[in-house]
């Protein structure tokens, strides 16, 4: 009964108390930008018009964009309710035989409806529609150019500060200066600091442009350089000396900022290719230095680690299909169907893959050719060449000739920028990982049961046997981990380059000079060589700006490098004769 | 490394060998063109065979290096290409106002089409003697015999050998390709060379008289290659051509026994890159192209794979290894586009494994096989 009773009066303050709340949250919140803009279309008086528009300068709200474009476009109408109120609508979409378009409310962006709640379809010709002059047009350009400034996002704030700094104009300075003061991002404050004195530049006064100079000397952006470079020349011929000289100092500290940059940069894209070339060449380094082997179909161990990244992915995702030439099996992988770091994860998945698909050819590859191959190296080139026309075709007609497309993982398709030098993730994985193998391949083969057994092996072969070790065995393992570690290598390069049948082919003659360069027999004159290969490339690409070039020299340079040291960086010494 | 000693007696072998090269090449000389110009062969298959005379030029170089000194040059491809691109250079300069640039009036210099294409107002220095077909005859001897006496000295004063010896010609191969695809070097880039008109004022293309054209070109090219076996089994006679041989079955005693083997090699080097240049001068013509991917390090190592499967060491086994492997070529990339490489693939692989001799080295096996069923089919194999 009790209950029954005070249910009405219950619900009556749980209504007011909502209506309470409604209209505290109503008078809590700042006017809406649309709102902004009703008023702005509702209000008479010219100049009060453009005082209301110029007040929305510092807001990011997208919605000023449209609704500007729309009235600039002659898209807005006033269109009066039943009730007397007049309500600010845009026009849209297409008339129908009626000549009716679809109206949209200017306060809220949504379609306007009826008592019934019906979207009304209007006529532009029975309607007011929303004047504009050139005053108002200018206020609306100037509130849209400098929307971006209010963005929440920053990246759109930091290109927004640049174009506005860029464009020199003295109009947009308190709009930047009370951004600068609401500011908290360090490089966007760093950013806004630098469009206030390129503004600075374009004043009249000298005093002010010699102070903006040395702000500009002490911020030393590469991208103000232009800028004040033109600025020097007009000061040159307009007879200025102190202004040069700021000027010159500016550039001078701009320079050399450059220059320090151009090195830390050009330094890390060398220690990456050479960590590339690295990864690469160490299986060949295993093969062809310690075994003797000179397997041509290297190449192609790298592909297949390359596209069983490629198939991981896959299976990680929405799965694959394809038919093994010739015997014509339909292989049916299904997919995981994993979606964001579970799929992201797959490039993990398919480090060792990757790997052990590559140990599998290769030891595919040393039992069936080349263990009949040991005594005749040049013949062991032949055979692997033929090897390598056969597996590309194979590649070729299983996936396509066409290159396939691996997707970077998030956690290695960012970058760090630190003092304006970038360092991409994927680069700084591959120098990463690239210690981690040689690391790990050094273990191996100085640490391990099996590292002993494969040098031993390798030195001698015919006295190792009769010592009682299956050399048999040990040369398989070895090719295996050779081949192995080209397929870590083809993880990595489809993160830097491109995936196809033929893509063995780009690396091969690089990894078989750096192994000759290091020393033949040698894991660490083949790291040694690779970064310094990888270093000079880099360098003379920078120097000369031509990537084929600096290339053909590099290769100019190991020619006469051999001269001087025909056997390597780090040769065996040895007195037998060969 | 290893060679197949010759079956029988060395002298009776070599005299076996030449004849039939000789009986061959006559033919291909006399037969072919009387043929063709009888209307008895066709003129694709004329210009067919022309091509793989020049391969087979190519091939003969590849063997003077490994098969009878010992050394692997993986850059013979260079040579065979440099011999064309200096040729070519004659042949772009005869299109004069033909080209497609001059016809549509955009090419008052008669430019090669490549150059007003990058933007070239006037012929580069370097390209203008190649007006003259002397001039570009020498420099097809030139210019490769250059490349490969610097290369030559460099590598071989250094003692550089075997494996390395390869993997460095390689490299080299593999630079210059690189070199002649970019625009700026004025070579054609990517496209090199073609659309040839004119040769010594003959027409190429004109149906009337160009197949006449090529039937001298066929001409050509198979009396060089009778002019270089002539010289290559002359040299194998002389004591020059012992002490090569004497350098790929042990090179150390050959040194230790007074003899400067590096001169020799060099000399070989250089005449190889001669033949291969020769055969690269014949072949574009012929081929009417010529571009950077005859450079590549694939097209060196096939080059190894004719003389491979031909027999390397005689005189004939590369010239039968570039032509059945061309022939089947021709015929497998029409027959099984998809297989073809896997079919040239598996070739190697299976001469590699199994016939170390190559095609000459079968009727030998064969006659032991049958005959003498006790004794190893081949003598050991010498070792350095």
């Amino acid at each position: 009964m009790v209950w029954k009773l005070f249910r009405p009066l219950l619900l009556c303050t749980l209504g007011v108390c909502v209506g309470l709340l409604a209209n505290v949250r109503a008078m809590a919140a700042p006017e809406t930008a649309r709102a902004t803009i009703v008023r702005a279309i509702l209000t008479t008086d010219d100049a009060q018009k453009r005082a209301i528009i110029n007040s929305l300068i510092g807001q990011g709200d997208e919605a000023i964009r449209e609704v500007f474009t729309a009235w600039r476009q002659d898209n807005l109408y006033v269109y009066s309710a039943p009730g007397g109120a007049k309500v600010p609508v845009e026009l849209t979409g297409d008339k129908d035989a009626a000549g009716t378009q679809a109206a949209v409310r200017v306060d809220t962006g949504e379609p306007l409806k009826d008592a019934a709640g019906q979207p009304l379809r209007l006529v532009a010709k029975q309607l007011t529609a929303v004047e504009h002059d050139a005053g108002l047009r200018r206020a609306m350009k100037n509130v849209v150019d400098l929307l971006d400034l209010g963005s929440p996002l920053p990246a759109k704030r930091l290109r927004a500060v640049q174009t506005i700094g860029f464009a020199q104009k003295a109009d947009k300075l308190p709009a930047l200066e009370a951004r600068a003061g609401l500011e908290t991002d360090t490089e966007i404050k760093k950013e806004l600091k630098e469009a206030i004195a390129l503004i600075h530049l374009a004043d009249s006064d000298d005093g002010v442009k010699i102070k903006a100079l040395a702000e500009l000397q002490e911020l030393h952006n590469s991208s103000s350089y232009d800028l004040i470079n033109a600025l020097k020349v007009k000061a040159e011929t307009g007879g200025k000396p102190a202004v040069v000289a700021a000027a010159n100092a500016a550039l001078v500290a701009i320079e050399n900022h450059r220059s320090v940059v151009k090195f830390f940069g050009t330094l890390f894209r060398g220690l990456s290719a050479g960590s590339v070339l690295l990864v690469v060449a160490l299986g060949l380094a295993i093969t062809f230095g310690l075994m003797g082997v000179i397997n041509m179909a290297h190449g192609e161990m790298i592909t297949v680690g390359a596209y069983a990244t490629y198939i991981t992915q896959n299976v990680f995702g929405e799965g694959m299909h394809f038919t093994l030439p010739f015997i014509k099996v339909a292989i049916h992988l299904p997919g995981l169907h994993l979606t964001g770091w579970a799929y992201q994860l797959y490039f993990v998945a398919a480090i060792p893959v990757g790997f052990l698909s590559a140990a599998l050819v290769g030891i595919a590859l040393e039992r069936s050719v080349i263990r009949f191959l040991y005594r005749r190296p040049l013949e062991s080139l032949l055979a692997t060449f033929g090897v390598s026309l056969i597996l590309q075709q194979l590649f070729k007609l299983t996936f396509g000739s066409n290159n396939v497309n691996v997707d970077s993982p998030v956690y290695l398709s960012s970058n760090w920028t630190v003092f304006d030098v970038t360092f991409d993730w994927n680069r700084v994985f591959v120098i990463g990982f690239a210690a981690v193998i040689v690391f790990g391949v050094w273990l191996a083969l100085t640490k391990t049961p099996l590292g002993l057994l494969i040098r031993c092996v390798m030195q001698n072969r015919m006295m190792a046997s009769c010592m009682g070790v299956r050399t048999e065995r040990v040369n398989m393992l070895t090719f295996g981990l050779g081949s192995g570690l080209a397929g870590l290598a083809g993880v990595f390069v489809t993160q830097l380059g491109t995936v196809g049948p033929s893509m063995g082919q780009e690396y091969i003659v690089d990894s078989f000079m750096t192994v000759v360069v290091g020393g033949v027999g040698s894991i660490f004159g083949t790291v040694v060589s690779a970064l310094g290969i990888g270093l000079a490339d880099q360098s003379l690409q920078q120097i000369l700006l031509n990537p084929v070039l600096g290339k053909i020299l590099v290769l100019l340079a190991i020619i006469l490098f051999l001269q001087w040291r025909p056997t390597g960086l780090f040769a065996a010494r040895s007195r037998s004769l060969d | 490394m290893s060679a197949p000693a010759p079956t029988g007696s060395l002298l009776r072998t070599r005299h076996l060998e030449f004849t039939v090269v000789g009986v061959l090449l006559v033919l291909l000389t006399v037969i072919f063109p009387l043929c063709n110009a009888h209307g008895l062969l066709s003129d694709f298959t004329i210009t067919l065979w022309g091509k793989y005379l020049c391969y087979a030029l190519l091939a003969i170089s590849v063997d003077l290096l490994w098969g009878y000194t010992g050394l692997l040059s993986l850059g013979q491809a260079l040579f065979f290409s440099l011999g064309g691109y200096m040729f070519g250079m004659y042949l772009m300069l005869q299109i004069g106002m033909l080209g497609s640039y001059a016809k549509a009036g955009q090419n008052p210099a008669g430019l090669p089409d490549f150059m007003v294409f990058l933007g070239h107002t006037f012929l580069p220095l370097f390209w203008r003697p190649f007006n003259s077909f002397g001039f570009a005859a020498l420099m097809v001897f030139l210019v490769p015999g250059l490349v490969a006496l610097i290369f030559g000295f460099l590598a071989f004063r250094s003692r550089i050998k075997g494996v390395y010896f390869s993997i460095l010609t390689q490299a080299l191969t593999y630079g210059a390709a690189l070199m002649f695809f970019r625009n700026d070097f004025t070579m054609g880039g990517n496209n090199g060379f073609t659309d040839f008109k004119f040769i010594l004022g003959h027409s190429l293309v004109e149906p009337d008289t160009g197949p006449a054209t090529m039937r001298g070109l066929f001409v050509a090219s198979a009396l060089a290659l009778l002019l270089v076996c002539l010289f290559c089994h002359w040299l194998n006679g002389t004591k020059f051509g012992l002490v090569r041989q004497a350098i790929r079955d042990g090179e150390n005693r050959v040194l230790f026994s007074g003899y400067a083997t590096a001169n020799f090699k060099l000399f070989v080097f250089v005449v190889a890159a001669f033949i291969a240049a020769v055969g690269g001068a014949l072949f574009v013509p012929q081929a009417g192209i010529i571009n950077p991917d005859q450079m590549t390090p694939d097209k060196s190592i096939e080059a190894v794979v004719w003389v491979a499967v031909g027999g390397r060491g005689t005189l004939i086994g590369p010239i039968i290894g570039a032509i059945t492997i061309n022939a089947l070529r021709s015929w497998a990339t029409q027959a099984y586009p998809d297989s073809w490489l896997i079919i040239l693939g598996l070739i190697f692989l299976l001469v590699v494994l199994f016939l170390p001799g190559g095609i000459v080295s079968l009727p030998g096996k064969l006659k032991a096989l049958r005959g003498h069923k006790g004794k190893p089919a081949e003598p050991a194999a010498t070792r350095a």
